[in-house]
């Protein structure tokens, strides 16, 4: 790492005034009238959140097409091959399948817009109704476990790197090794077995929360669901640290920080832990990104209703309205959420941030 | 020494093709003799093992039922009943084929396509290099899982869709990993020499690129195949995999997980199996990347690329 990085967290903020030289250097050649004289850093993020917004829109399309265009009669697909006309006729009807596609595409993404995606085929209700308890369930499994799997991967990577080629580092290697070669269903049945049937019996195997009610009413229903994602992530996190904090150990301005006789907590947790930080915090991003999939089998496993489980349900079902809503609520969180890191990482690295 | 130089070359023509062929074997040998390699060979290989002998070896059909539901393991069925009380032992032995020949097939799909895209996205640059990538993009925009399931939903659980979505879901991360690797190789004075040589492009990427990027490309195959074991076997636990009356691993673990407190040897055994075959493939894959690729990588690289399949934005 060069000098850029071992700047302290002061620096970094003091770096980011307007009108520091290196910065506009870079603004200098031909932009957008709107863009012109504005902060390097606010263009790179109004880009992309615009390639953001693109993106999603084409997301829209693919979902769209692959659930009602692609295999000819979607009707059909659902109801089998030995429906009776008249019922192919009211879904197709239902599903706006006897207009052209544009026409079906418009209904659908203004209907999204509008906050009316359609009603579920299986039982007649409102999509959002049966989906917004649980996106609000799946966010706090989610970012529960993002916070407890962030905080704890990165004190054990410190603390693997503060004992480099000790016990603690060699083992942790060979179990985040194993760890990250493991299905997060066969973590979640290992906790099942463990904690809940077969060694112990301290709690709930699946949850019995009925559909619509909110997770945090039973909070214990949420501990296995969360440990199960926690240790699918915390290795990427752990090795992450792990190896930033040890190139941050290894570096002049720690040394220097050493020579000239800082205590040795003060040249850990000011010099070294925040340079260390700011490349795990991409791995902390990406692992959210992750966990937008990693709910889908997490959830079935303990029948908790979030999302997840919705999709499931709903793909056994055919269910197409709900289907389309879930992949897509999915999908914006994971444009989001690259977004969301890739704007913080730049911002908290001071070399990244002069503009291309 | 260099006054003699220019009759050496004419009088011995260098077995090119030869040296790279024995280059990866090499590595694959000096992968399998580290201590993680070997590991990582053992438990993949005795995994495979199981699921190849298993078929002929098991005492009982996997599809008749013979002794009690969740019925515990006793000298006759070493490893009880199943939730209809059909020997568990048989229908391990049976269960792991279809997964392995999907898995197998499913890496093969995602290597050649994600391959051909990014190679020929880094190589030929311009409208194809922003066409290709963005709808890489745009595939990777879904988490692997949902856009398998996403296809799934329409066209019905058959395997040979399984594994073909499995495979179009992998394609877009190798793409990226060896987009990045071909802009290197291509910069090289070989690929130049023989663009001045009139090959085509379509020539240029199989005989001069393609060759040189056998590390990157063994190493995402053997991350592919540990993702197409897990994914495949976890959309058998979901419900979509080989239909009901037969065994698979994914399956069993779904269907008898009601009667863990019976006979929990239904569930352990299976969960088992995809454990150590995931963990040696993935074991393996680890300890040929130190060989071919070295630890001395950039950790961010190294982390980023390696396990989420994205290189660092910019």
């Amino acid at each position: 790492m060069s000098s850029a990085s071992g700047t302290s967290p002061a620096e970094t903020g003091r770096n980011r005034r307007r009108d520091s030289p290196a910065v506009s250097v870079a603004v200098a050649p031909a932009q957008p009238a709107a863009f012109v004289g504005a902060h390097p850093i606010a263009r790179l993020i109004w880009r992309r959140l615009a390639i953001g917004v693109v993106i999603l829109f084409l997301v829209s399309v693919v979902v769209f097409w692959a659930t009602q265009v692609l295999p000819g009669n979607a009707a059909y697909a659902i109801l089998g091959r030995n429906a009776t006309p008249a019922r192919v006729q009211a879904l197709e009807i239902a599903l706006h399948l006897n207009r052209g596609v544009f026409d079906q595409y418009w209904v659908w993404i203004s209907g999204l817009f509008t906050g009316n995606p359609g009603q579920s085929l299986v039982n007649g209700l409102p999509v959002w109704g049966y989906v917004e308890p649980r996106i609000i369930n799946s966010a706090v499994l989610v970012f529960v476990t993002g916070a407890i799997g962030a905080f704890a991967g990165m004190a054990l990577g410190a603390i693997a790197a503060l004992r480099k080629d000790g016990w603690f580092d060699h083992v942790t290697s060979v179990v985040v090794l194993a760890v990250t070669s493991l299905p997060e269903f066969l973590v979640a049945i290992g906790l099942i077995i463990l904690l809940s049937t077969v060694v112990w019996h301290v709690l709930p195997a699946v949850s019995l929360l009925a559909p619509g009610s909110y997770a945090w009413n039973q909070p214990e229903l949420l501990v296995l669901p969360v440990a199960t994602l926690v240790i699918v992530i915390v290795p990427y996190i752990l090795r992450m640290m792990r190896a930033a904090m040890v190139e941050a150990l290894e570096s002049d301005y720690v040394e220097m920080a050493r020579l000239k006789g800082v205590p040795e907590w003060r040249v850990v947790l000011m010099h070294a832990l925040p340079n260390a930080i700011a490349p795990t915090i991409q791995v902390i991003g990406l692992n959210f990104l992750y966990l937008a999939g990693g709910i889908v089998v997490v959830e079935y496993v303990f029948n908790f209703p979030g999302v997840g489980q919705g999709l499931v349900t709903a793909v056994n079902d055919r269910d197409i309205p709900v289907i389309q809503f879930i992949v897509l609520i999915l999908a914006a969180f994971y444009v989001v959420m690259n977004i969301a890191t890739d704007v913080i990482a730049l911002l908290a690295t001071p070399r990244r941030r002069i503009a291309r | 020494m260099a006054v003699n130089a220019p009759i050496a070359p004419a009088a011995r023509p260098r077995p090119v093709q030869r040296v790279r062929r024995h280059r990866w074997g090499t590595l694959l040998w000096s992968a399998a003799r580290t201590p993680r390699g070997a590991i990582g060979l053992v438990l993949a290989s005795f995994v495979v093992l199981v699921a190849v002998i298993g078929p002929f070896v098991a005492p009982n059909s996997p599809e008749a039922l013979v002794t009690l539901a969740f019925g515990k393991p006793s000298g006759q069925f070493p490893l009880g009943g199943d939730f209809l009380g059909r020997d568990v032992l048989s229908r391990v032995l049976n269960g792991g084929w279809v997964l392995l020949i999907m898995a197998a097939i499913a890496t093969a799909i995602g290597i050649s396509g994600g391959a051909a895209a990014g190679v020929s996205a880094a190589y030929l640059r311009g409208v194809s290099d922003g066409i290709i990538m963005r709808a890489v993009d745009v595939i990777l925009s879904f988490p692997q899982l949902v856009f398998a399931l996403l296809l799934l939903s329409l066209l019905g659980p058959q395997l040979w869709l399984i594994t073909i979505t499995v495979g179009v879901s992998h394609a877009p991360q190798v793409a990226r990993v060896l987009r990045s690797a071909t802009l290197d190789v291509s910069e090289r004075d070989f690929v130049k020499a023989a663009e001045l040589q009139g090959m085509r492009p379509a020539k240029v990427m199989w005989k001069e690129i393609l060759p040189n990027l056998v590390s990157p490309l063994m190493v995402e195959t053997g991350l592919r195949l540990t993702y197409s074991i897990v994914i495949i076997a976890g959309l058998a636990f979901l419900g979509f995999g080989p239909p009901p009356p037969a065994a698979t691993w994914g399956t069993m673990i779904n269907e008898n997980r009601e009667g863990l407190s019976l006979n929990p040897w239904a569930v352990i055994v299976p969960a088992l199996l995809i454990a150590l075959l995931t963990i040696g493939t993935n074991t393996f894959t680890d300890a040929f990347a130190r060989v071919a690729i070295g630890v001395d990588r950039r950790p961010q690289e190294a982390a980023l690329i390696d396990d989420l399949g994205r290189e660092p934005s910019e």
